[in-house]
C-alpha cells in the first residue's frame, strides 16, 4: 500500500531546485541548444520518437535536455505529452517501397539490383576512439557521386517472390487496425498488436529476446533479407478534403528478416519473413524487431517450442519500458504502512519459531 | 468560393506536398512580401497542433498496423471572401501552417495561381529536388563495388 505521506513539499522543491542546477552543469561550460541535440545527437532523438512513440524531433531533442539525457526518462517524457493532444486521424501506410533511400543493404545477395549503399553507419568503423572529435572545429566532407541513385529499388523479397520461395502477404484493409494505445491487449493477439507493441518496445528488451532467439531459445534462422533507411512521405485523407495530401516526410529504418521455414502438412517449405520498422536510423531496433515479431509468429506457423521470445504474454506485456519502469521505480515511494505491517507479521513469526526452538530444546 | 470541382486535384495535392514539405524559412520568405498578402482573409480554424497515427504494413506490403503517432498542425482560413484553403503539415510550426493555408486558397484561383506557382511553389520544389539529390548522390557514393579477382588459370 502506498500512503499520501505530508510534509515534504519543502524538501521536493528543493530537489527540484537541485536537479535544474544539476542538469545545467557548470555555468562555465555553454548550454546545449535543442538544435545541438537533434543535429549531433540524432540517433538519441530517434531512439526517444521511436520508443516515445511520436515523431518530433524538437520534441524529443527537448525531452533528452529535460532528462539530461536519461532515454528511458525522454521517452516518458515524450509519452506524457502525447496525451495532452487530440488525434487528427491516421495516415495512409508509409509506402517504404518508394523510399528516398539512404542507406540498403542486404545480407542475402551479393549482386541485388540496385547495389549495395553501406549509407551513414557505423560498420566497418574500427570502434576506435576519435579523439580529434575532442577538439572543436571538425568538418568533415561526404563524397558526392555524380548520379543519384535509381528512383525506387525492388526489394529482396520480391526476387524470391517471382520464385515462388516466400510466403506473401495477405491484405485486408476493410480490417480495422488495432491500437494498443486505446484498447487493453488481448490474447492472443493479433499481428497488427504486436507490430505496435514492437515499434514502442525497449530497444535493449527487444534485442536480447532477439538475441535469445538466434542462441537457440526458439531458433528461427534469421537473414538480414534487407535493411533500408531513407525518406518517405506521409499520407493523409483530411475529411475536409476526402482525398490523400502529402503532409510531410520522415526518417525510417525497415528491416525484413528471412527465415527458413521446413513447411508443414499444409504448408509448403519457403522463406517466411519478420518485420520491423522504426523511426529514424534506429537499425538494431529495426533488427531487434523483426527477430521477435518472426518468433511470435510460432504458434502461426506451428513451431511453437515454449522459448521466452515466441511467448507474446511475456513479450508484449514486458516490453515497454515506460510501464516497466513505473513498477520497478515505484519500489522507491514511501511503502512505510505496508513495511511495518510486514514487520510485525515477521516479529509475530520470529517470536513463535523463538518459542517453538526453545520448548523443543527443553524437551531433549 | 469555388467548388472542388472547378480545381484540379492531382494540381492541389500536387502544391499542397510541395507547400508541406517545405522548409518553413524559405517559404515565410518567399510569402513575406507578395501583393496576394493584401486581400482580406480570417481564419476558419486557427493552427491547431494535433496528433495522426503513422501506419505501415507488415513486411512493406502485407497487413496495417499502427507504428506511432507524430505531431501535425492543421490550419483552415478562407481568403477574399470565397476561397477555402487548407493546411496539414508534421511538426509544430503554426506560421508554416498559416502560410500554406493561406497558399491552398489562392492557388485554387486561376487569377492567381500561375504567378503564385512561379513564384513560390517552383522555387520551394526545387529546392527540395536539389537536396533529395544531393542526399542521393552522397548515399550512391557508398555503394559497394564488389569485383571478383581472375583467376590465372585458363
Amino acid at each position: 500500500m502506498y500512503v499520501a505521506v505530508k510534509g515534504g513539499e519543502r524538501a521536493i522543491e528543493n530537489a527540484h531546485k537541485l536537479l535544474a542546477e544539476a542538469r545545467r552543469g557548470d555555468p562555465e561550460v555553454p548550454e546545449l541548444s535543442l538544435p545541438q541535440i537533434e543535429q549531433q545527437l540524432s540517433l538519441a532523438v530517434d531512439r526517444v520518437m521511436t520508443e516515445g512513440s511520436l515523431h518530433d524531433r524538437e520534441l524529443a531533442a527537448l525531452a533528452l535536455k529535460q532528462a539530461r539525457g536519461d532515454m528511458i526518462e525522454a521517452i516518458f517524457l515524450v509519452r506524457a505529452y502525447r496525451t495532452t493532444l487530440p488525434r487528427f486521424g491516421a495516415s495512409e501506410p508509409l509506402d517504404t517501397d518508394n523510399m528516398a533511400i539512404r542507406r540498403r543493404v542486404s545480407a542475402t545477395y551479393k549482386d541485388l539490383p540496385g547495389g549495395q549503399i553501406l549509407g551513414p553507419t557505423f560498420d566497418y568503423t574500427h570502434r576506435l576512439l576519435d579523439f580529434a572529435l575532442a577538439e572543436d572545429g571538425v568538418h568533415p566532407e561526404a563524397r558526392v557521386a555524380d548520379d543519384p541513385l535509381p528512383q525506387s529499388m525492388p526489394r529482396v523479397t520480391g526476387l524470391l517472390d517471382a520464385e515462388g520461395l516466400i510466403e506473401s502477404s495477405e491484405v485486408d484493409d476493410s480490417r480495422p487496425v488495432a491500437d494498443v494505445t486505446r484498447e487493453a491487449e488481448s490474447f492472443p493477439a493479433d499481428r497488427d498488436a504486436r507490430l505496435q507493441a514492437l515499434a514502442r518496445g525497449d530497444e535493449g528488451f527487444l534485442l536480447a529476446m532477439g538475441y535469445s532467439t538466434q542462441r537457440g531459445f526458439g531458433n528461427t534462422h534469421p537473414f538480414a533479407g534487407e535493411i533500408r533507411m531513407g525518406e518517405v512521405a506521409v499520407e493523409f485523407i483530411p475529411e475536409e478534403l476526402g482525398f490523400a495530401i502529402e503532409i510531410g516526410e520522415i526518417t525510417v529504418t525497415e528491416c525484413e528478416m528471412l527465415n527458413q521455414f521446413k513447411g508443414s502438412d499444409t504448408h509448403a517449405p519457403k522463406f517466411t519473413r519478420g518485420y520491423g520498422l522504426a523511426f529514424g536510423q534506429c537499425e538494431r531496433k529495426a533488427m531487434s524487431m523483426a527477430l521477435v515479431d518472426r518468433a511470435l509468429r510460432a504458434r502461426e506457423l506451428g513451431e511453437a517450442s515454449g522459448a521466452p521470445a515466441q511467448d507474446e504474454e511475456f513479450v508484449l506485456y514486458h516490453s515497454d519500458n515506460v510501464q516497466a519502469t513505473g513498477f520497478s521505480e515505484h519500489l522507491k515511494l514511501p511503502h512505510y504502512v505496508d513495511f511495518q505491517s510486514e514487520l510485525s507479521i515477521l516479529r509475530n513469526l520470529r517470536r513463535d519459531h523463538d518459542t517453538k526452538a526453545a520448548r523443543k530444546e527443553a524437551a531433549e | 468560393m469555388l467548388s472542388d470541382a472547378t480545381v484540379d486535384v492531382s494540381a492541389r495535392r500536387d502544391w499542397m506536398s510541395v507547400l508541406a514539405k517545405a522548409k518553413a524559412p524559405s517559404l515565410l520568405e518567399l510569402w513575406r512580401d507578395r501583393p496576394e498578402q493584401r486581400l482580406p482573409w480570417h481564419f476558419i480554424r486557427r493552427p491547431e497542433v494535433g496528433l495522426t497515427m503513422l501506419r505501415g504494413r507488415a513486411g512493406g506490403d502485407g497487413q496495417r498496423f499502427n507504428l506511432g503517432e507524430a505531431t501535425v498542425t492543421r490550419c483552415s482560413v478562407e481568403v477574399d471572401r470565397r476561397l477555402m484553403g487548407h493546411a496539414y503539415l508534421l511538426g509544430r510550426d503554426l506560421q508554416h501552417a498559416e502560410a500554406a493555408a493561406r497558399l491552398d486558397a489562392l492557388l485554387q484561383d486561376p487569377d492567381y495561381q500561375a504567378e503564385l506557382l512561379r513564384a513560390v511553389i517552383e522555387p520551394l520544389r526545387h529546392a527540395q529536388a536539389e537536396e533529395r539529390a544531393l542526399a542521393s548522390r552522397k548515399a550512391a557514393a557508398t555503394t559497394v563495388d564488389f569485383f571478383t579477382l581472375v583467376r590465372g588459370e585458363d
